[in-house]
């Protein structure tokens, strides 16, 4: 086989690479090289310096380090069995790649993953490798982002937290059934215990000692995890359910559900249609009602249930919980505001906020931000009286499409 | 009327200067015409010295106030002087509230402040540095031209200049021209409207947004209302997003429609064997773990990280069983280990007892718990549960053979004796398992944590000690 040259390799890997949804660059570690020394700076809001056309941002140089794999997990593209063609980026090739994109402003940092090469150790050992050397002999300080093989030792794990930002380690589907009957070289058990671990270790990095001494420096920006939906046959509910456990047992800072797109040389396994983008959107909305507003799993989706693909899932639960509307915006506690559709988490700060100097009137909602269209059925206030809305049996029918007559011929 | 000139370079500051000036000599906006660059002959404006002795009594903004203000003065709208030091004015003199979006001058100032924030993060996003010196220089140099909507220059390059410490660099826009060399920054005003010449990487970056898109997942207004169409133009990648569009459908078809493939005959071979957990049949303390692991006779080992099998010697005399893992020991695997475990081992060091010859152990092997947002909250498991986990309880007691057992809590004792009811009437006493080992009952350390009452909180600890050391002595007499 010829020597591939740089640009053939990336091809091969950052194609291999793309279908894995996390991207985040945010949080973390406050570094700068203002001091002349160094390259890069990071903290504060992720930046994402492109967009490809499937709407995904390119925030990190995402790339695998090779796409030869041992393991052979039926939804990947660079499972053992696949035939797609096979690449390895030496350690420089990433280093030089990283540094030069950086340099012109093209990225944020990097997030490199990989296929299972011999042993899951000798794999890590490579990418902390790469890491290693970005951060002491490029004195590279941007953001990096280290996908982290749940059967490494211990030791490649501490290490690799002290260079890099995040790690993750993917859940990969969202019931231990499908994991063992689609990825049966992969265990639930040790992707959990790993992720265990990542928590312990950033717990443990966080305190101080008694003489206020910081133990060494843990994956700042925390962990994250990715599921992919529409590849087996679990419901929103167990995926919603999933994602709670694994926010409540390891902190992660986000779960990116990635829906299951037609891949190259597919398996058998495998329904080859188009990705649900719908349901994965109406899980993101779902994840930051639970994050940020308050919800249970329970009041969003029930056990085995799925969600409304056709409202997003705060208005349906208003529809299917009347009872508590409509909400008086000038005495309603901020959790019950919170459930108002159309009232984002910055819109009833403001609402409080102003609710301290004056009463709220119906036209300040506008200039305070709030998605009137959405919530005026469910709030009542001076200038505005809801009226039978609350209760009439047509309101779902007004935030969807019409429906159309098909064709009858 | 009165003319206030702002330099080009440094407006905003001179604006804070300027206003706070006028403010204190007590000039009202109505009598101010505002404007940048050299001063221009205006029909009405005569430029005139106010004194600046006669200072009032001064006043301050909030830090999120000046900001937000200083933030939209960034702004192209000729009005913005203007309106901020009306703005600043009544805010001084107590007639408007920062952040009382109603007031619609305000209101139009917090806009244009997003607007600007805007503009500023997309050109931290979007400018494309080219290479201009040599790769090999200490210091290299790079070069960017880039056309902001409004004249943030000023308020977006110290963003640059911490990113890029160790390289020199210029970012030219339509109005000011950045310059970063050997660590300090300057600006000065555009003369060389042209982009600097092509650099090869380029070509690398192209390649890899090719090939990053996923073209089953086309989705075009998703990428535009991010990277609207005006800021192609200069960025290197935007020449190919046409093609990529327009062969998307074509390209995601034909992965729906090829066959799956065969895997090759040596896919097989490479492939690792995850290791068989070990059957019941051959089982020890030490195969335990993984078995235990994989149990689900009940349905909480699903959700907890794994399960915490006991701990301590072989042939421990004294077995102590409590409920179940907790948070900490679900991580990390060992019991008694979190907050209910030290104090465990507090009360047992008053008591006299040495944990490491004593075998801990929990009545229920996996953690069940309800997630509420970034924690667990505990849940007590039910008869089904612990009755379920007993076949492990009872393989570990046939394992060690201890001579006397230390039931703590209600589940443990339900495990034990079959019966968990009125635990406060039976703490202290000496009941008998199914097969006649002695079971000394007492309460579970985190019921003493979850205590309110100090008092209360007080005497069940001396409780709880008294009956670790019955423990003790009971298994000195027992010798």
């Amino acid at each position: 086989m010829a020597k591939r040259s740089l640009s053939d390799k990336l091809a091969i890997l950052a194609d291999a690479a793309k279908y894995d949804a996390s991207c985040a660059s945010s949080g973390g570690e406050r570094r700068s090289s203002r001091d002349g020394k160094g390259l890069g700076s990071s903290g504060g809001s992720g930046i994402c310096h492109a967009y490809a056309p499937d709407g995904r941002c390119i925030s990190l140089l995402k790339i695998l380090m090779t796409n030869f794999c041992i393991y052979d997990c039926a939804y990947c593209v660079n499972r053992a069995s696949s035939r797609v063609e096979r690449a390895r980026f030496t350690v420089e090739e990433v280093v030089k790649l990283t540094v030069e994109f950086y340099r012109r402003n093209y990225i944020e940092g990097l997030f490199l993953s990989s296929g299972i090469i011999r042993s899951p150790d000798g794999t890590m050992a490579d990418m902390v490798n790469i890491v290693r050397t970005l951060r002491e002999r490029e004195n590279f300080r941007g953001y990096i982002h280290l996908k982290t093989i749940p059967d490494a030792s211990p030791e490649l794990i501490e290490e690799a937290g002290k260079w890099a930002d995040r790690l993750s380690i993917n859940v990969e589907l969202p019931t231990e059934n499908a994991l063992t009957r689609l990825a049966p070289e992969k265990s639930a058990l040790s992707i959990r215990r790993a992720m265990a671990d990542v928590r312990t270790r950033r717990d443990a990095a966080k305190e101080k000692s008694y003489r206020g001494k910081r133990p060494g420096r843990f994956a700042p920006a925390g962990q994250s995890t990715q599921m992919i939906v529409g590849a087996d046959t679990a419901s929103d509910g167990d995926i919603l359910s999933n994602a709670s456990l694994l926010y409540s047992s390891y902190k992660l800072g986000r779960v990116y559900y990635s829906a299951f797109s037609p891949i190259p040389d597919a398996s058998r396994l495998l329904p080859l249609k188009r990705p649900p983008l719908m349901r994965e959107h109406r899980l993101y909305q779902a994840d930051w009602l639970m994050r940020f507003y308050g919800f249970e799993v329970e009041e969003i989706a029930p056990a085995g249930g799925m969600l409304d693909l056709n409202v997003d899932p705060k208005l349906a639960w208003a529809l299917a919980h009347r009872g508590h509307f409509p909400v008086d915006v000038n005495r309603a506690s901020k959790e019950l505001l919170l459930r108002v559709p159309g009232f984002g988490t910055r819109s009833v700060q403001r609402i409080l906020n102003a609710r301290r100097h004056h009463s709220i009137r119906y036209e300040h909602l506008v200039s305070i931000g709030c998605v009137l269209k959405h919530a005026k059925p469910f709030i009542i206030l001076p200038g505005w009286t809801p009226g039978h809305l609350p209760d009439d049996a047509n309101l779902r029918a007004r935030f969807t499409a019409a429906p159309e007559q098909m064709s009858l011929f | 009327m009165q003319m206030v000139c702002l330099p080009r370079i440094g407006t905003v500051a001179a604006w804070r200067r300027q206003a706070r000036r006028l403010l204190q000599a007590g000039v009202p906006g109505e009598n101010l015409v505002w404007q940048t660059g050299e001063p221009d002959a205006d029909l009405f404006a005569a430029p005139e010295k106010i004194a600046d002795a006669d200072c009032k009594t001064p006043f301050t903004l909030t830090k999120s106030a000046l900001t937000s203000i200083e933030t939209a003065l960034h702004h192209k709208d000729p009005e913005r002087f203007a309106r901020a030091y009306d703005i600043v004015a009544r805010l001084a003199s107590g007639r408007l509230r920062w952040g009382d979006r109603s007031d619609k001058p305000l209101h139009c100032l917090l806009g244009q402040e997003k607007a600007v924030r805007r503009d500023i993060h997309k050109m931290h996003a979007f400018v494309r540095f080219r290479e201009v010196g040599s790769p090999d220089a200490a210091r290299r140099a790079f070069a960017a031209w880039f056309e902001p909507d409004h004249p943030i220059a000023e308020a977006a390059c110290p963003f640059f200049a911490s990113r890029f410490g160790d390289m020199d660099w210029i970012i030219a826009t339509p109005s000011l021209t950045a310059r970063f060399e050997n660590g300090t920054l300057s600006y000065e005003e555009t003369r060389n409207f042209s982009p600097p010449p092509e650099d090869a990487t380029e070509d690398l970056w192209r390649t890899y947004f090719a090939n990053i898109f996923n073209p089953a997942r086309l989705m075009v207004s998703a990428m535009t209302s991010e990277m609207p169409r005006k800021y192609w133009k200069n960025l290197p990648e935007a020449s190919l997003i046409p093609g990529m569009i327009r062969t998307a459908p074509e390209r995601a078809l034909a992965m729906q429609l090829a066959m799956p493939t065969e895997p090759s005959a040596f896919s097989g071979k490479v492939r690792p064997m995850r290791p068989a957990p070990p059957d019941d049949g051959n089982l020890s303390l030490d195969t335990l773990k993984p078995a235990l692991d994989a149990c689900r006779r009940c349905t909480i080992g699903s959700c907890a990280t794994q399960a915490v099998p006991g701990e301590g010697p072989s042939d421990a005399d004294l077995m102590i069983v409590g409920e179940q893992p907790g948070d900490i020991e679900d991580l990390t695997g060992r019991p008694f280990v979190g907050p209910a475990g030290q104090l465990f081992d507090s009360c047992a060091e008053e008591a006299g007892l040495d944990r490491t010859c004593a075998f801990l152990t929990n009545a229920v092997k996996h953690f069940k718990f309800t997630p509420r947002g970034k924690r667990r909250l505990h849940n007590k498991p039910n008869a089904g549960e612990v009755v379920a986990c007993r076949w492990w309880l009872d393989f570990e007691r046939r394992a060690v053979k201890p001579k006397l057992l230390l039931a703590m809590g209600s589940s443990a004792t339900l495990s034990l004796t079959g019966s968990g009811e009125s635990l406060l009437q039976r703490r202290g006493t000496v009941e008998k398992a199914e097969d006649g080992t002695p079971v000394l009952i007492t309460y579970h350390p985190s019921y003493l944590l979850r205590l309110r009452e100090e008092t209360q909180r007080r005497q069940a600890k001396s409780h709880f000690i008294q009956d670790l050391r019955q423990a003790t002595s009971l298994l000195r007499s027992h010798d």
